[in-house]
């Protein structure tokens, strides 16, 4: 008996199926914008042009740059967030991070060269994440409420460093946060790097695969040989230097570093994985998605302070929105 | 009571899988429905179930048109549904699951005295009274829990029952009390839909086969007029001349030894000898201990004392990926619960073991990665033959057939099959018989464990047989009978 026989006996249903759609390259398919990012895409379009056409300062190229430059700390935090929801994750604790990291590097920045002081404070960044992970992995504790804890334990660490905002001595240190190449922020430019990192990590390395394994049947891929521990220590140790470099980027571009800062940012970063269709029990999840969740979040923040639409409001339309994007993703799935 | 379904359509997402069929069920008779994996036997257990609106054709109970708008309305005629796939909830106990939104209450409280004492009568009833109805469903044994699905489509007297491959975790005994207990419910009038794979159990129990191929009725027999191979021929579309390869038995040289190999409370001093080239059977009922011993092997879980020796030398595998890299493989028995992630594709979940090995600084070899999946999906004629398909649209033969992909891949000299062909159709299934028997002519030495009788005596070159955690027996799959396997398994003499 051939194959060629097994597989006209076996399942004509999905044959027909075969037949409908000719197979995508393999090698390009993770390319390609999965409907769910056309459609926030669609979305952010249509909000630049209407926005575009009613509002003059809209598309200005000021309010443009400030525009790229508020969207870095969610960025930075989805970006961080989508790896650790990808493994059926979640990280609370990244708005502390952000505080701690901040008033760090500010402080440090008075007794050590800046990119050391950088550095310093991107490491502690690394570390609050590992200790997540560690705790997580090892031990088999809930993430919400690992992260629950650590969120209040490095705020308390931050108030620890400093009770009072710090203004970074060096003048150089604004330069992160606050200087473009041409009309983009540099900080806009080091999100985009960092995203397109991630998509090769997600994407094209073993490790990135297994992220989502972990989350979609952490069984299925511990017997595969899938080291799961390792590899949620990453994904949270990542998600803590995102939080690490959002921290310094966001006390460069603010001149003062307050250690109150960044509460409900992890939120956002939430919020924007979960518009671009990441499944927060794990296993489901896209940078294209993220990227495409981040934008819609930040060109609403925009908009609604361009029209002067008070911060309550902005905040109950802000959850309608995200309410609706799901809703559209929902559907979709059936579809499917 | 007559329940009939004419010309009923029902696809999804624009592929039609049922194309207008044709099926009458009576109360107090036994109708079993028969096909091979992907023939839409799924879908028609939803039509029946309410759980799936109709795309044409109609549902007449008793001669009138019936329309089900949900499984509630189903429900509510008396049709229950046992799934395949078990709905308890493992944290509540068994009388909860049972009575799941019908607990009877004593101003407005509770009952909970009477509530257990009527689980206790409905388990009586089935023939399973040693089931605590106190307990949590998560503690019972699958096939216990198995039954308590079925004590809980009784819980309401039914005037239908329909039975989704019920045998797929039961045997010996367990099998015996369900049969009587769908004896007894035909003689009250239930009517009863059987769907299974085994066709010896569908001959046994069922008044006559609908058999369905592709979606449509290909014929209705009665167990009298027919014989497992007219009906395989039907499934399949086509005679299969052989079920099972003719085995020479060759051993060669030693390839694993397990010795003395314990784990407390599971199983104790499991020793035994895997030759290259050799396959061999492991039987046992549920709870004696097989898969425990194969995933103590393989490094999934930690064994309490005993060593296991690859050509020779002890070795002690700490982790599943230990033991991948020195060549043992383990296609473990619930492909849904430890085998795929079925949200991922066909290639993630076809590489998952090997990701590691392609990939260079820590980069994917894309390229390779995707040559490789394409060599097994045309070598394990994996259909659709779409890389980029996620493995959850798959049918159960082909969802099978991944996992074996992900795992030969791995190049293993040592495989360990835990229920392979558990939910596989019979043409899926002779084709895994086939690609064993090629790899033990390349010095692949097999443990194939298995529930199956016919199976694990018509595979095999010699059979152990274990009961209670304990290595019981160990016969020549030539030599021997069914009888005598399942004798030393439940602890009779034969």
């Amino acid at each position: 008996m051939t194959e060629q026989q097994t597989s006209t006996v076996l399942d004509p249903v999905s044959g027909e199926a075969a037949g409908a759609t000719a197979p995508a390259s393999a090698r390009w398919r993770a390319a390609v914008p999965s409907p769910t990012v056309l459609v926030l895409i669609g979305a952010a379009v249509a909000i630049v042009v209407v926005a575009g056409v009613t509002n003059d300062s809209f598309l200005t190229e000021g309010n443009m740059t400030n525009l790229l430059r508020q969207m870095v700390s969610t960025g930075l935090l989805a970006l961080g967030m989508l790896l650790v929801i990808l493994t059926g994750g979640i990280d609370l604790s990244v708005g502390s991070v952000v505080a701690l990291t901040g008033i760090m590097s500010a402080g440090l920045v008075s007794g050590l060269p800046l990119p050391l002081a950088i550095l310093a404070a991107i490491v502690v960044g690394v570390l609050c994440g590992t200790v997540n992970g560690l705790m997580v992995a090892r031990f088999s504790l809930a993430p919400f409420v690992v992260t629950l804890a650590s969120m209040t334990t490095f705020r308390g660490l931050t108030y620890v460093y400093s009770k009072t905002p710090i203004t970074p001595t060096t003048p150089d240190f604004l330069t992160l946060g606050s200087q473009n190449v041409g009309a983009i922020p540099i900080a806009a430019i080091i999100t985009l790097a960092m995203f397109a990192l991630g998509w090769v990590l997600i994407n094209r390395t073993s490790a990135g695969r297994a992220l989502l394994g972990i989350g979609g049947n952490r069984e299925a891929v511990r017997l595969a040989g899938v080291k799961v521990r390792r590899h949620l220590v990453l994904a949270y140790a990542l998600s803590g230097l995102c939080a690490g470099v959002a921290g310094v980027i966001l006390a460069s571009r603010v001149g003062i570093a307050q250690p109150s800062v960044g509460q409900g940012f992890e939120l956002d970063a939430i919020a924007a994985c979960v518009i671009g269709g990441a499944s927060l029990s794990g296993g489901r999840g896209t940078i294209g998605g993220t990227l495409a969740g981040v934008v819609l979040l930040g060109l609403i923040d925009n908009l609604l302070s361009l029209y002067d639409v008070q911060s309550y409001w902005q905040q109950v339309l802000k959850g309608l929105i995200i309410a609706v994007a799901i809703l559209v993703r929902r559907g979709e799935r059936q579809n499917t | 009571m007559k329940l009939e379904l004419r010309g009923v359509r029902k696809g999804y997402g624009g592929v039609e899988v049922l194309h207008g069929v044709d099926l009458t069920a009576e109360g107090g008779r036994v109708l079993a429905i028969a096909g091979a994996n992907g023939a839409g036997k799924s879908t028609l257990i939803k039509v029946l179930a309410g759980a799936v609106p109709l795309d044409g054709g109609q549902i007449l109970l008793d001669g009138e048109p019936l329309t089900l708008r949900g499984p509630e309305d189903a429900q509510g005629l008396g049709f229950r549904t046992v799934y395949q796939e078990l709905s308890l909830v493992p944290q509540m106990t068994v009388t909860e699951n049972v009575l799941l939104g019908a607990l009877p209450t004593k101003r407005g409280l509770v009952d909970w005295s009477a509530a257990h004492a009527r689980v206790r009568a409905l388990l009586e009833e089935i023939g399973f009274a040693d089931i605590d109805p106190r307990v949590r469903a998560g503690k019972l044994s699958v096939a216990r829990q198995q039954m308590v699905e079925i004590a809980k489509a009784l819980a309401v007297e039914p005037r239908m029952l329909v039975l989704d491959e019920p045998s797929a975790v039961l045997a010996g005994t367990d099998l015996d009390r369900l049969f009587d207990l769908i004896r007894r419910l035909r003689e009250r009038g239930v009517a009863i839909l059987y769907v299974s794979h085994r066709l010896a159990e569908v001959m046994e129990i069922s008044d006559s086969i609908t058999v369905i191929k592709d979606g449509r009725v290909v014929d209705t027999l009665t167990p009298a007029h027919t014989s497992e191979d007219e009906i395989i021929a039907l499934m399949a579309g086509r005679r299969l001349e052989q079920i099972y390869p003719d085995r020479v038995p060759e051993p060669g040289k030693p390839l694993l030894s397990v010795r003395g190999l314990s784990r407390d409370g599971v199983f104790d001093d499991v020793s035994f000898d895997l030759a290259a080239g050799e396959i061999v059977g492991m039987f046992g009922l549920v709870g004696s201990g097989r898969s425990e011993v194969a995933r103590c092997v393989f490094g999934a879980d930690r064994p309490t004392s005993g060593t296991v020796e690859l050509d020779g030398a002890v070795t002690r595998f700490r982790t599943p990926g230990d033991a991948i890299g020195a060549g043992v493989a383990l296609v473990t028995e619930d492909r849904k619960h430890s085998g795929l992630v079925l949200g991922m594709d066909v290639t993630d979940n076809t590489t998952f073991a090997t990701m590691a090995r392609i990939s260079r600084a820590g980069l994917l070899d894309t390229r390779r990665r995707a040559a490789n999946v394409q060599d097994m999906i045309e070598r394990l004629g994996i259909h659709p033959p779409r890389p980029e398909m996620p493995v959850r649209h798959l049918s159960g033969g082909n969802q099978q057939k991944v996992v074996l992909a992900k795992w030969l891949l791995t190049r293993p000299r040592v495989l360990i099959l835990d229920e392979p062909t558990r939910g596989v159709d019979m043409a899926t299934r002779v084709d895994i018989y086939r690609m064993i028997d090629e790899l033990t002519r390349e010095g692949v030495a097999i443990l194939l464990i298995s529930s199956d009788l016919t199976e694990v005596l018509g595979a095999t070159d010699r059979v152990l047989v274990m009961r209670g955690g304990r290595l019981v027996a160990e016969v020549g799959s030539a030599d021997t009978t069914e009888d005598e396997v399942l004798a030393h398994s439940v602890g009779v003499a034969a």
